[in-house]
C-alpha cells in the first residue's frame, strides 16, 4: 500500500458546521413578545410552564410519527390510536390500584403509575407491530392509500375501544403527589406539569443519545436521509422501520397516558382529536427531524396556551397560522432533513 | 479463464412502462477493472442499479461469484460482497465523515490500517474525520462515497460516473485510488462517460446503447482504435482528450 501526496482542492478548507440556531430563538423571542402582552409575570409564568408540558406531551406522541414518515415515507393517519389505547390500557392498572393511586406515598404513586406506564407501551408496541405487518405494510409508497386504510385502522381501534371499555368517558384522576401546585414567587406551577416536562425532556434525551450515540441511531438517521443506500450498505431498512414503527407507537402508548391524566378524563378519540396538532407539529419541525419535531411541538403548544389567554376567539386557528408564517419562513420545516 | 466474477445474461429491466434494459450481456473478469461506456441514458446506471437489486430484472439472469442474485434483495447483495457507489455518491449528510464509515464497516468499527490506507489517497477524509458529510465539497463527497465502498475488501465494486463535475485535481486522486485497488486485484466495474478518464485504468470494456451491450472487449485495443471509438462512442480519443 503506498500513499499518495495530497491535492491542495481536496484538502482546502471546509466553513465549519454552525449549528442553526434561529428556529431555536423562536420559542424565547415567542415567549417574551408574550410577557408584555400577558401583562402579569406570575400568569405568564403559569401559561409558559403550561405551554411547554403540553408541548413535551405533544413531542412525545409526535417523535414516533415523524421518524416513521421519514424512515420510509409512510403517512400513518391511525398513530392517534395508540395514544388512545395507550391511555385506556393505563386504566386496568391504574383503577384497581386506586388505592396506591390515592395514597400519599411518592413511592406508591409512582409505583403505579410506573405500571400503568410499562404496560401501556407494551400493549401499544404490540399493537403497532401488528398495524405495520396488516394495514401499513400492504400500502408501502402508496399515499393515498396509506391516508385511507390508516384512517381506517384508527376508526376501527376507537371501535374496539368502546367495545372493550364502554362507550361513555373514563375519568383518570391524577395521583396523589402529583396533585396540586407549586408556588414559584407569586406564579403557581402544576406539579403534574412540572414533572411532564421532566419526563419529555427524558425521553428527548434517550432519543437523542439512541440517535447519535448508537449504531441502530446512525442506521435510523441514515435511512431518514437515504433508506435505498442504507440497504446498498448491507442493512434491512425493513426491518429497522418496523422497530421504529413499534417503538414510536410504545411513546405514542406513553404520550396517551401522560396526556389521559392531563385531562383527566379519557374518551376513545382523544389520539384522533390531538393528531391535528402532532401533524402541525411533524410538519413545522421538518418531516423526519426529531430536533424539528421537539422545537415544533414546543412552538404549537406556547402559542395555543398564550392565545387561548390573550385571544380565545383566535385560538382554535392559531396553530394554523402558526404553520402558514414557519413554512412562510422555511417551506421545509424547521429542521429540514436532507434527502437524496 | 477463471469463472467471471459476474455475468449478465440477457437481463431486461422496466421501470413502470419503460423497457431499459434491453437483453444485457455482461461479463466482469475476476480482478479486473471493466468500464462501461456509453451516452446518456444508454443503461449504465440501470444496469448497476439492477445488479444491486435496487431495479429487479424482469427477465435474464445476474451470476454473481457463481451465484445466481437475479431475485437478490439488495442487502443480501451487499452482504455477498458487491459495494456500490451510486451517482449521486449517496452520503449521508447529516451523519460525519466517521459516521458515515463506521455504518459501511459492518464488522464494527473500520479497521485502522485500512483506514490508513484510504487516508494515503483520500487525506481530506482524515482532515475532516468529524465534519458533517453534508459539508463536504463535491470531490470530498466522491473520495468518502468510494471510501465507503472500499472500507472493508470487497469481492466487486461498482462505481457509477465518480468523475462527473470534478475538478481535474480531484480526478486525479481517483485515478491513484483505482490504481491501488487493482494493485489489490479488486474487481470493478466502472461507468464512465470521460474517455480519457477510464483509458488508462480499464482492463476490459463495454458499450452500452439503448439498452444493450453494443460492443465488449480490451480497452487497449478501443484505446488504439480510432475508428471504432469514432463508430461507438461518435468522437475521437483526441476530442476526448
Amino acid at each position: 500500500m503506498t500513499t499518495t501526496t495530497p491535492t491542495a482542492t481536496a484538502d482546502a478548507e471546509l466553513p465549519r458546521l454552525r449549528l442553526d440556531t434561529p428556529p431555536l430563538l423562536v420559542l424565547p423571542i415567542l415567549a417574551l413578545l408574550a410577557l408584555p402582552l400577558v401583562g402579569s409575570f406570575p400568569t405568564w409564568v403559569t401559561l409558559t410552564v403550561a405551554g411547554l408540558a403540553m408541548g413535551m406531551m405533544i413531542f412525545i406522541m409526535a417523535s414516533g410519527l415523524t421518524l416513521v414518515f421519514g424512515l420510509m415515507d409512510v403517512l400513518n393517519f391511525g398513530h392517534g390510536a395508540f395514544v388512545s389505547v395507550g391511555a385506556f390500557t393505563a386504566t386496568l392498572v391504574l383503577l384497581p390500584m386506586q388505592g396506591w393511586m390515592q395514597a400519599d406515598s411518592v413511592l406508591l404513586n409512582l409505583s403505579a403509575l410506573g405500571l400503568a406506564i410499562a404496560l401501556a407501551m407494551l400493549v401499544t408496541g404490540a399493537l403497532g407491530w401488528a398495524f405495520e405487518r396488516i394495514i401499513v405494510m400492504p400500502v408501502y409508497g402508496q399515499h393515498l392509500k396509506q391516508i385511507l386504510i390508516t384512517m381506517g385502522g384508527m376508526i376501527v381501534a376507537e371501535q374496539m375501544i368502546h367495545v372493550v371499555w364502554g362507550p361513555d368517558q373514563i375519568p383518570l384522576p391524577l395521583p396523589t403527589s402529583f396533585r396540586g401546585v407549586i408556588l414559584v414567587g407569586d406564579a403557581a406551577v402544576e406539579k403534574y406539569r412540572l414533572i411532564a416536562v421532566a419526563v419529555g425532556l427524558v425521553v428527548f434525551a434517550a432519543m437523542f443519545l439512541v440517535l447519535n450515540r448508537t449504531k441502530v441511531g446512525l442506521l435510523i438517521r441514515a435511512g431518514v436521509e437515504n433508506g435505498e443506500m442504507v440497504e446498498a450498505l448491507g442493512y434491512r431498512i425493513r426491518r429497522l422501520f418496523v422497530g421504529v414503527f413499534v417503538a414510536g407507537s410504545a411513546l405514542a402508548g406513553l404520550g396517551g397516558v401522560l396526556w389521559g391524566l392531563y385531562k383527566e378524563t379519557l374518551t376513545a378519540t382523544m389520539g384522533g382529536d390531538i393528531m391535528v396538532l402532532v401533524f402541525i407539529v411533524i410538519i413545522i419541525g421538518g418531516l423526519g427531524s426529531v430536533g424539528g419535531c421537539f422545537i415544533g411541538a414546543l412552538l404549537v403548544a406556547l402559542v395555543a396556551n398564550y392565545t387561548g389567554f390573550l385571544a380565545p376567539k383566535i385560538a382554535l386557528v392559531s396553530n394554523i397560522l402558526l404553520m402558514v408564517a414557519i413554512l412562510l419562513w422555511r417551506p421545509q420545516g424547521l429542521y429540514p432533513v436532507a434527502k437524496r | 479463464m477463471s469463472e467471471p466474477m459476474l455475468a449478465l445474461a440477457g437481463v431486461h429491466t422496466h421501470i413502470g412502462q419503460y423497457h431499459i434494459l434491453q437483453g444485457v450481456d455482461l461479463v466482469v473478469p475476476r480482478g479486473e477493472l471493466t468500464v462501461l461506456l456509453g451516452r446518456n441514458g444508454a443503461g449504465k446506471t440501470t444496469t448497476l442499479r439492477t445488479i444491486m437489486g435496487l431495479w429487479h430484472a424482469s427477465r435474464g439472469a445476474l451470476l454473481f461469484d457463481g451465484n445466481d442474485v437475479t431475485r437478490a434483495a439488495t442487502p443480501d447483495i451487499s452482504c455477498a460482497g458487491i459495494a456500490y457507489v451510486p451517482e449521486n455518491m449517496g452520503i449521508f449528510s447529516d451523519l460525519t465523515v466517521r459516521e458515515n464509515l463506521l455504518l459501511a464497516a459492518r464488522a464494527g468499527e473500520p479497521d485502522t490500517a485500512r483506514l490508513e490506507w484510504i487516508f494515503g489517497f483520500f487525506p481530506a477524509l482524515k482532515k475532516f474525520w468529524n465534519q458533517a458529510a453534508g459539508t463536504l465539497s463535491g470531490g470530498q463527497k466522491q473520495m468518502l462515497a468510494i471510501a465507503r465502498a472500499i472500507v472493508e475488501p470487497r469481492k466487486l465494486l461498482l462505481v457509477d460516473e465518480p468523475t462527473k463535475g470534478l475538478a481535474p485535481a480531484i480526478i486525479q486522486s481517483l485515478i491513484t485510488a483505482f490504481r491501488e485497488l487493482k494493485a489489490m486485484e479488486t474487481t470493478i466495474l466502472l461507468v464512465e462517460q470521460n474517455f480519457s478518464f477510464v483509458k488508462s485504468l480499464g482492463d476490459t470494456v463495454a458499450v452500452m446503447d439503448d439498452g444493450r451491450i453494443v460492443h465488449s472487449g480490451r480497452m487497449d485495443e478501443l484505446a488504439e482504435d480510432r475508428e471504432l471509438q469514432q463508430k461507438l462512442l461518435g468522437l475521437s480519443l483526441d476530442t476526448h482528450q
